[in-house]
């Protein structure tokens, strides 16, 4: 096991790295301009353009710039972004807890609704409960989140006027009056994003349950006269979450990438966000950063899921 | 930018200000001023909303109108601009000019007076020595600020005593408030960006919680997402600012912000709700909780005719000034295509006729150098009929696909503008009527970071296409400025790396002649009468075809918002000091 992680480490070093200059190369051709905002501003002249550029390093070619950012990478250095002036980890270590709060948040409660209702529609499969869940499941993964969001921005904030649809991330809970405060400003994008994750799961956890119930120790737990809740549970669910686990590791990542849409929806400053927002206005090194980190997170949670694998299944052993 | 758009701006100002003389006498209501009930942080919290978030609070270093707006709630200049383009002090004591003695007969020296006992909002003084900082900190090229424009011709900026400065000049400059004002002109505190010179600018920690003489001072900044401001307790007004503290948020997009401000009334200010007109008008008319308060300037959308041959076929000849367009550089083409340009429908339906923007068939617009006569110009009329007739005497003849051909060049055109739901439709409007009389017209359209760039070949500098269409705004009072960007020696092409501003690549000597008369005119009268006369000649010559003067702001106002006054040639944020509920 041991040794088999070490491979698995040894062999994403350069996976890394050529994901790292696929991505640099892709937003170094890419037309995209850190000043293209400035273009049209009869102010500023093309000489204080030129002046920026070669401020920022751009008037150095860009596969310089690549080493130059890879060795300041390696060292822990994201760099500065070019619209903000501040260190990138900085804007990050800024933005994590708001999507942490919403996103990680969201999956957390797409998990926990989902495992149970999943274990619920495949006991009592074919019934009115179970298409009901079926139903709302494909609903939940086929309609798209900006549709949802906006459709509760419309009921419950410009109708009902109960909840705001600007995220406040100064926002600190101290007391029971901000926690609420909390609730009110996340529960509509974590309704959006919790049912999307809990509509995915719910299926898998279903199809898993409708393979492990029909199976010999499924029939040996239940001759062994065990009440049909510690089958379910105890037996049944137990082994159909195995592969549903690692499915939940592999999709930790997209939690620290953020909610791309949603968090622009709802205003909630997030990595998403800032992505997004980055990729507008041509931050290479706010993009770079969040690209690279997301690439390792990938490939370490990979790692983790196929470790994970083999520590709740007995029968697979990585050599 | 070239010595001339400054030289423009001056007599730009010169004339607006003679305007507002005229016809207000003195230009400064500030309702802010006149309640008893105003005081000092006797308002709560003012919430403000920009759906693009400030990244940074220094305008020198500004990414965008975002940060300009932003960074003026802290920082201030030597003076502001009002709507009618009048200087209103703000460092300085007094404006200065001719008759005061302010500045020399020449139009070469400028002595500022500034206003004595002004403090920082960290209780250090304010004093002239922060005036030459920031003239060193933004007149080096090695600060990359964006600001650097306002130091052409600039030969220095030194101190005559404690609260006294002088502006030289290296040649007669009728705009002689050139530097040091409005929204390049922030006065940076020596003290606070000392270690920020040079190299250093880039990463200077004080760009982002700025020290400055404003009326408030930065609590909290997170980039890109909200600042939270206080009132500055050493704000050098009495009894101002009025709100305790600010929150300025940002993030979303401009429908979001009009529902936060027109639907919700979540926020006070929303700055530019640029929604479709239709949806626009629909949210405004039946919101109770805020207005929508708009004012324009000159912020041009227009038709831009490329002078040269786009023609890849050309390779590294392509688009280069010297080359000629196979049909555009026929005076009948061009004059057909502004006949059958229908300004009153884009900005009847797209603009919802007044709300973001008005048809226009000048490349001036407002003011007393806003040209009169062109209305009655055949080519600023909507005439499919004539505009039929002008190509059938010129000799372009239908063929039967229904597109005109002469000699072989057919009428075949590229048109490219940037993505944006408005321009898509003008196209669509555009291509319609065009095609009936004549033309086949493939529409393209590039993301803006993509289209606004002199690097990409989808960019409307490179301008491989036959027509584009995009806005340039006058930022400053720069009526004139404008002017400039027509003539020959600014024609974008591979030798200046594509980076000027006269994108059609527009040469003609006797548009030059007119832009060097106005160069040399002092007297703002004649001036202005130049500049009338410079506007005649491009939209006659169909060098340009304007379409619709875009509003310089649409923001929504709540309702118990009070003193709210914007100007087209500043900050949005400029007389935030006199905002009251």
């Amino acid at each position: 096991m041991g040794r088999y992680v070490v491979r698995r480490l040894l062999i994403a070093i350069p996976t890394l790295l050529v994901i790292s200059f696929v991505m640099y190369a892709i937003l170094a051709l890419a037309p995209i301009d850190p000043l293209a905002s400035l273009a049209t501003d009869p102010r500023v002249p093309p000489e204080a353009r030129e002046n920026i550029r070669i401020a920022l390093g751009l008037d150095q070619p860009w596969p310089v710039r690549y080493v130059k950012w890879l060795i300041a990478v390696l060292q822990g250095d994201f760099g500065v972004s070019f619209m903000s002036h501040t260190s990138v980890s900085a804007l990050l270590w800024q933005r994590l807890p708001n999507t942490l709060a919403v996103v990680g948040v969201a999956y957390i409660v797409g998990i926990f609704v989902a495992v149970p209702i999943g274990m619920l529609s495949a006991v009592r499969r074919n019934t009115l409960t179970d298409h009901a869940v079926s139903t709302l499941a494909y609903i939940g993964f086929s309609v798209p989140t900006f549709f949802t969001g906006l459709i509760l921005i419309i009921i419950f904030s410009v109708k009902l006027h109960w909840l705001p649809f600007l995220y406040d991330s100064n926002l600190k809970v101290t007391d029971f009056n901000s926690l609420v405060g909390q609730l009110r400003q996340s529960i509509m994008p974590i309704l959006v994003l919790g049912l999307f994750d809990a509509a995915v799961l719910t299926r898998y956890v279903r199809a898993e349950m409708l393979e492990h119930l029909p199976m010999d120790y499924v029939r040996t737990a239940r001759a062994k006269g065990l009440k049909e809740r510690a089958v379910v549970v105890r037996h049944a669910l137990r082994n159909s979450l195995i592969p549903v686990v690692t499915l939940i590791a592999l999709g930790v990542p997209t939690v620290f990438g953020g909610a791309i849409v949603t968090e622009q929806i709802f205003h909630v400053p997030g990595i998403g966000e800032l992505l997004v927002r980055s990729i507008g206005s041509g931050d290479t090194p706010v993009v770079a950063a969040i690209v690279i980190i997301f690439a390792v997170l990938v490939v370490a949670f990979n790692l983790v899921a196929d470790v994970l694998y083999g520590v709740l299944d007995p029968r697979i052993r990585y050599a | 930018m070239t010595r001339a758009r400054y030289v423009l701006r001056g007599a730009a100002l010169a004339i607006t200000a003679v305007m507002a003389i005229a016809c207000t006498g003195t230009p400064s209501a500030s309702p802010g001023t006149t309640g008893a009930t105003i005081a000092r942080g006797a308002g709560g919290d003012l919430k403000i909303l920009y759906w693009q978030a400030p990244t940074i609070l220094n305008g020198h270093q500004a990414g965008g109108t975002k940060d300009q707006d932003a960074s003026r709630m802290v920082l201030e200049p030597l003076a502001a601009f009002d709507n009618d383009a009048a200087a209103v002090p703000r460092l300085a004591a007094e404006i200065p000019t001719v008759a005061n003695g302010g500045v020399s007969a020449d139009l070469k020296t400028v002595t500022w007076k500034l206003k004595q006992g002004v403090k920082y909002s960290d209780g250090t003084p304010f004093s002239a020595d922060d005036v030459i900082f920031t003239y060193t900190y933004m007149c080096d090229a090695k600060s990359a600020a964006i600001s650097f424009g306002t130091c052409e011709n600039v030969k220095s900026v030194t101190k005559k005593d404690a609260n006294t400065i002088v502006v030289t000049y290296d040649l007669a400059q009728p705009f002689y408030l050139q530097w040091g004002t409005g929204t390049s002109g922030e006065i940076l505190s020596l003290n606070a960006w000392k270690d920020c010179l040079a190299e250093k600018a880039k990463t200077c920690a004080a760009d982002q919680k700025p020290i400055g003489t404003g009326p408030y001072k930065v609590r909290e900044f997170k980039q890109g997402d909200v600042i939270l401001f206080d009132m500055n307790e050493n704000y050098r007004e009495a009894n101002k600012p009025y709100f305790k503290s600010v929150t300025w948020k940002g993030g979303g997009d401009a429908t979001a912000a009009a529902r936060a401000s027109l639907q919700t009334g979540d926020v006070d200010y929303a700055w530019n709700l640029q929604v479709e007109a239709t949806v626009l008008r629909g949210m405004a008319t039946s919101s109770t909780s805020a207005d929508l308060k708009s004012v324009y300037s000159n912020s041009l959308e227009r038709l831009v005719l490329n002078s040269t041959n786009p023609s890849a076929s050309l390779g590294e000849q392509r688009s280069e000034p010297g080359t000629k367009h196979p049909y555009l550089s026929d005076k009948a083409v061009r004059r057909a295509l502004a006949m059958a340009t229908d300004r009153t429908t884009v900005a009847e339906q797209l603009y919802g006729a007044g709300l973001t923007g008005k048809a226009s068939c000048n490349v001036w617009n407002g003011g007393a150098a806003e040209s009169k006569n062109t209305a009655a110009l055949d080519v600023c009329k909507f005439d499919l009929n004539a505009a039929n007739a002008e190509l059938d005497k010129a000799g372009w003849v239908k063929g039967a696909d229904g597109v005109r051909a002469k000699g072989g060049v057919r009428l075949e055109m590229l048109y490219q503008t940037s993505v944006n739901p408005l321009r898509q439709k003008t196209q669509d409007i555009m291509k319609a009527n065009w095609e009936k009389i004549g033309f086949k017209v493939t529409l393209k359209s590039t993301d803006a970071g993509v289209f606004f760039t002199n690097t990409s070949p989808d960019g409307y500098l490179k301008f491989y296409a036959d027509v584009e269409e995009f806005a340039n705004s006058a930022g400053a009072p720069d009526l004139a400025g404008f002017m400039d960007d027509w003539t020959c020696k600014l024609a974008v092409g591979k030798a200046n790396n594509w980076n000027l501003d006269n994108a059609e690549r527009y040469c003609n000597p006797d548009f030059d002649k007119i832009i060097d008369q106005i160069r040399a005119e002092a007297d703002p009268a004649k001036a202005a009468a130049l500049v009338i006369q410079a506007n005649d000649f491009l939209v006659a010559d169909v060098a340009v075809i304007p379409i619709v003067n875009r509003t310089s702001a649409t923001s929504g106002v709540a309702k118990s918002l009070k003193g709210v006054v914007l100007s087209g040639w500043d900050t949005e944020t400029w007389d935030v000091a006199n905002w009251y509920k």
